[in-house]
């Protein structure tokens, strides 16, 4: 970006630098947002991250923005890293990345924010987790620290089943699997809810239902059902102060509804998808992400 | 629109003409699953695989 002429409170500016956005393949959600941003007579390169040759010793600013779409969370923390050393605005920032992508983080700093969350244990044995199942009662829900689409997310009803999962935890290689992240169950009423937030905005909020009943998860990429969700003044400002907790961005937050009928944030997305609620949504998602991201690039 | 063929079996790909980036396609033939990786000209590579740290 480039100050041509500074006169009283009128500053001109001329947008010259590249945009892109980052991606591993292209999904429908990465086309709706080069088809929105065409729309608006923007030009957002398309990148892959497969294509990327960053000479790290030295940093080049190329682009003045660039919309994280990558679908990697490896690929995204370390191109993220990258680019922010350029000087370039990343949306969603490496931090955001970093601290949401990492459930037991993420859990840390809901709760610390004073945000509602369910009760979380992390665990870093097979025995502290057996402990920590058994404050919080049975059923429990496991997770991976990492990991989307619900992968590995199971309702752990007894503590047969926990032994179960922890012996196919202890036997897998990876160091990431043996940290135990245990987690309260909410009995929720066969859904929950899906909110976007842009910058200081919650601009959409959508139920999910489980596609099976008695089935506990509820994610579209599983079968999850879309459908429209009131969104409440309430629900707006939890959403909102969920996503500021990992700094101004674009995130889909994930909420539950206990019995009693109060909310608490389970997840905070930070490359949210949204082509399988959108028609329920009804409100242009692809495009206010645009428009913030240009925003923000020029600033 | 140019003439593709996919990189695994010859086969040839219709494809429409305006193609983007990243975008998957599939060889009728031997159903590979292809990405565009260039796009002036196209060029058609193997698609990735869904990795363990996939997502959103």
């Amino acid at each position: 970006m480039k100050r041509i002429a500074d006169s009283g409170a009128a500053i001109v500016l001329v947008f010259f630098m590249k945009l892109g956005l980052l991606q591993s393949v292209l999904t429908p959600e990465n086309r709706m947002l080069c088809d929105s941003a065409k729309n608006m007579g923007i030009s957002i390169e398309l990148l892959l991250d497969s294509q990327l040759e960053l000479l790290l010793t030295s940093p080049e600013n190329e682009y003045g923005g660039i919309l994280q779409r990558s679908s990697s969370y490896v690929k995204t923390l370390y191109s993220s890293f990258y680019f922010e050393h350029c000087g370039t605005f990343v949306c969603n920032p490496y931090k955001a990345h970093h601290l949401c992508g990492d459930k037991f983080l993420a859990s840390t700093l809901l709760a610390k924010h004073k945000i509602p969350t369910p009760r979380t244990f992390g665990a870093f044995s097979a025995d502290a987790a057996r402990a920590a199942a058994a404050k919080l009662n049975f059923p429990v829900v496991m997770k991976p620290v990492f990991g989307s689409w619900a992968r590995m997310v199971h309702r752990i009803n007894d503590k047969d089943a926990l032994d179960a999962e922890l012996e196919n935890r202890e036997e897998m290689g990876h160091a990431f699997q043996k940290v135990y992240y245990l987690q309260e169950h909410i009995d929720k009423p066969g859904r929950d809810i899906r909110a976007i937030v842009v910058g200081q905005e919650c601009i959409s909020t959508v139920y999910r239902t489980s596609a099976h009943h008695g089935n506990f998860i509820t994610n579209t990429s599983r079968g999850g059902i879309a459908s429209k969700c009131p969104l409440t003044s309430e629900l707006s400002e939890l959403c909102v102060n969920a996503s500021l907790v990992f700094g101004e961005g674009i995130y889909g937050v994930d909420l539950m509804e206990r019995q009693d009928g109060s909310l608490v944030v389970h997840e905070v997305n930070h490359t949210a998808e949204f082509h399988r609620s959108i028609e329920a949504a009804e409100v242009d998602i692809p495009g206010k992400m645009v428009e913030y991201f240009v925003a923000c690039s020029k600033r | 629109m140019q003439d593709m063929n996919c990189p695994e079996c010859a086969g040839a790909i219709a494809a429409k003409s305006a193609l983007q980036l990243g975008e998957l396609l599939s060889c009728a033939d031997c159903g590979t699953k292809l990405e565009v990786v260039g796009t002036e000209p196209v060029v058609l590579g193997r698609a990735p695989q869904v990795e363990e740290d996939w997502g959103e």
